[in-house]
């Protein structure tokens, strides 16, 4: 083996802003694959770190909400497009992260590119699936449609660690919010590449903020924080759910309770209208006149 | 000048209220399981209206399980039968429109004219629209077949008593789910009619059960183990106690809380109507609406043409006997909801805003509280920021859309808000940036079976009414 080369190894950083930080507490963790060897050490996000995820956030949503669906879906395919460009890459950080043979990683990745392509077909269709006109008893044009809740915070699945992510990301988004996920804290390697990927996919900044560390030590502040409008509990565990609902109801959070969920399967619309508010407007139609018009 | 009118009070012949009511648990009356009771009164007179039951955890646990061996048969009925029971409802609802309008405007305080014309066709018309969804769940875009939850129990405010009735129990039957309701603790009649109308279009026994009682009687309801659901309107400190109650179970949440609306005037808005829709905004229902237009935001180059036009129409507002044909503004529902009213108003004064109320002759006994404007208010006032829930307008005043928008939106609350302008594109513009559930554009209140009602942020969460209120009660 005389042509051994040295790899590079990569530093894994939080997505923050559009950006690359490490935590500003300046700690990490290590990262072991299934069978305990070391593969990386990762970010420990502090609750410092969540709340600057939280300003980023806002910052987006305004021209996030604001893009046209069909803008949204070219980026949302977008993402996919990048994500085929590094399956090998994901296939890799998924098998080391899941303990996965090659061939079952590559299911997931598979199935995660393609549901990068179900959400980006979503952005401009669901509005006609869950509102419409509304036909009032009176002169009255009435319209509900569907808009973003505003900034959504997501425990990851803790153990499908890269379709679970995606699964939990994608709908959030694609109804128009900013969100702050807290990845899978075994596995966070692969959520931290995604970053990479979301980077370079004309995605705005702070649209999507990743976080690794631990669900018990960031996620209550998220939960707690006055300017998060709802919390999706998929990766938490019954205990730490409880806690974060309680926290939650503070400021009224919509709140996504864990419930068991098969990531390979097909996703409904759940997860998108969970993160989605209905607005009705009223306006007088006015009238032509007894006579009617026959024109 | 106001003009001079006859009283022309509407008949209270037609209706028979009983000196005492039970609790209707498993479709019969029954005495508390500790014989505890309590008074509701006229809020215009203080006379005492009746005397109910005071329901106590032992009821309610009886109630649950009462709803809970009704939902095994409702829930296997066919829709197109549950259907045919909720079409029953409405149309005795109809029939008996205005025994309840009288009723509900006796223990309520609000104006006959309201009861008569507001309330009571809104809730026929709910029981109407939910009875046409109970066999065509199936087609309501929830997938095939959806469930029921189960066993829903609802609490609801007093400032419209049987319309928050219907909006929750109408949608819940429809979906198959049975129902243990507990009315406010200061108008609990109308719900104990509608026990008996229940009784008249034969529902089984059961499937709804009324609780009276109060803020107690509440809390052991959301907390029971055995219902499913919870679905409450009130004030949105005791949803988030509600909410902090149901973490961690599987109980289904919809919460429609306070509001603070603003009501957005452009430069370009026809005054007249612009002024209608304030005064009907506001003083609807003496402002005790969760979706009153509380904050007056008028854009400051006809600030004070608008303040004008408005104080002469404050001027003509008939405030009296509830049962007067002719009364506009009625009696505020309790002395502790009329201590808060008063309490605010004092605080717009002290903390430096300016208050205004015509002249007008307020009745010796009951509860009252003239219609109030308050000027130079900052958005940093306690009348800016808090639900006061009462007919008190805080005016603020804007220069560009943009600064309309953002003061609107400075609000934990977001339920309802208005906009008057001639202008399609900058109504649109505006009501797009809105972080309200319901923004009326040239007209303000309106409300119809067909039109999801509901909130923003903190003013809570689900929609009650059309197709969008089923997915409150089903499995989705």
């Amino acid at each position: 083996m005389s042509d051994a080369r040295l790899s590079v190894l990569k530093t894994y950083k939080l997505f923050v802003g559009g950006k690359f930080p490490r935590s500003e507490s300046g700690r990490v963790y290590e990262v072991t694959d299934s069978k305990g060897k070391w593969l990386a050490n990762a970010p420990l996000s502090s609750r410092k770190d969540a709340r600057d995820a939280v300003v980023a956030a806002r910052k987006a949503t305004g021209g996030w909400a604001g893009a046209t669906a069909y803008n949204r879906g070219q980026i949302l395919y977008r993402i996919a497009e990048m994500l085929e460009g590094r399956r090998d890459q994901f296939i890799g950080e998924v098998a080391d992260a899941e303990g996965l043979s090659k061939s079952k990683a590559a299911a997931q990745v598979d199935a995660a590119i393609d549901r990068w392509v179900w959400y980006a077909g979503w952005t401009d269709k669901i509005a006609q699936v869950v509102g419409g006109t509304n036909p009032v008893a009176g002169p009255f044009f009435n319209v509900s449609s569907p808009e973003p809740t505003g900034v959504v915070a997501v425990v990851a699945p803790q153990e499908s660690s890269f379709l679970g992510l995606v699964s939990v990301i994608a709908p959030v988004i694609a109804g128009g919010n900013a969100v702050i996920v807290i990845a899978s804290e075994a596995s966070p390697l692969p959520a931290l590449s995604l970053g990479e990927v979301l980077a370079t996919s004309d995605l705005p900044g702070g649209v999507v903020n990743i976080l690794s560390g631990r669900a018990a030590e960031i996620a209550p502040s998220l939960a707690a924080h006055q300017d998060v409008n709802a919390i999706d509990l998929a990766g938490a565990d019954a205990e730490l759910a409880k806690a974060l609902e309680i926290a939650a109801a503070d400021n009224l959070k919509r709140v996504l309770r864990p419930q068991p969920v098969d990531w390979s399967a097909a996703p409904g619309t759940d997860r998108l209208t969970a993160f989605l508010e209905t607005k009705t407007v009223w306006h007088p139609t006015g009238s032509l006149g007894a006579g009617g018009s026959s024109y | 000048m106001a003009f001079e009118y006859a009283p022309a009070p509407e008949s209270r012949a037609v209706v028979d209220i009983a000196p005492s009511y039970g609790l209707f648990v498993d479709g019969e009356f029954r005495e508390a399981s500790d014989g505890k009771v309590f008074k509701t009164l006229s809020p215009s007179t203080e006379e005492v209206l009746s005397e109910v039951a005071q329901a106590s955890a032992e009821d309610v646990d009886a109630a649950v399980k009462a709803a809970r061996k009704a939902f095994e048969k409702w829930s296997a009925l066919p829709g197109s039968e549950r259907a045919k029971y909720l079409f029953r409802i409405a149309r005795i609802i109809q029939e008996r429109s205005r025994e309840l309008a009288v009723l509900e405007t006796l223990d309520n305080g609000k104006p006959i004219k309201e009861t008569r014309d507001a309330d009571l066709p809104l809730v026929a018309a709910h029981f109407f629209y939910y009875a046409g969804w109970a066999d065509k769940l199936d087609h309501a875009g929830f997938g095939p077949d959806p469930k029921p939850l189960g066993v829903a129990g609802q609490v609801i405010p007093w400032n419209f008593p049987l319309l928050m009735l219907a909006w929750k129990i109408a949608p819940a039957l429809a979906a198959g789910n049975t129902v243990v309701l507990k009315p406010a603790e200061t108008t609990p009649l109308s719900a104990l009619f509608f026990a008996d109308i229940c009784r008249q279009a034969g529902l089984p026994k059961g499937v709804v059960n009324i609780l009276t009682g109060d803020g107690a009687t509440g809390a052991a309801l959301v907390a029971h183990e055995g219902i499913d659901k919870v679905a409450f309107t009130g004030s949105t400190a005791v949803g988030k106690e509600i909410a902090r109650t149901v973490a961690g179970t599987d109980k289904k949440l919809t919460l429609e809380l306070g509001g603070k609306g603003a009501n957005i005037v452009f430069d370009d808005a026809p005054i007249d109507q612009a002024v209608e829709g304030i005064v009907n905004g506001i003083f609807f229902n003496q402002g005790q609406v969760c979706c009153a237009g509380s904050r007056l935001i008028v854009q400051e180059s006809i600030q004070d043409e608008l303040l004008d036009a408005l104080k002469r129409r404050m001027s003509t507002l008939r405030v009296g006997d509830p049962l007067d044909k002719n009364t506009d503004v009625g009696a505020i529902n309790s002395a502790e909801q009329l201590a808060r009213i008063k309490a605010l108003a004092d605080s717009g004064e002290a903390e430096g805003a300016e208050r205004w109320a015509p002249a007008c002759e307020l009745p010796t006994s009951g509860y009252w509280f003239a219609p109030t404007l308050f000027t130079n208010v900052t958005q940093a006032h306690r009348i800016a920021r808090e639900e006061i829930f009462g007919p008190v307008l805080s005016v603020l005043t804007f220069r560009t859309p943009a600064e309309a928008v953002a003061k609107a939106n400075n609000s934990q609350y977001g339920l309802s808000a208005g906009i008057w302008t001639e202008k399609g594109s900058r109504m649109l513009a505006v009501a797009g940036k809105l972080r309200a559930g319901v923004v009326w554009a040239n007209t303000f209140n309106k409300f119809d079976p067909t039109s999801p009602f509901g909130g923003f942020k903190e003013s809570g969460f689900g929609r009650e009414g059309g197709r969008h209120g089923l997915e409150a009660y089903l499995d989705v």
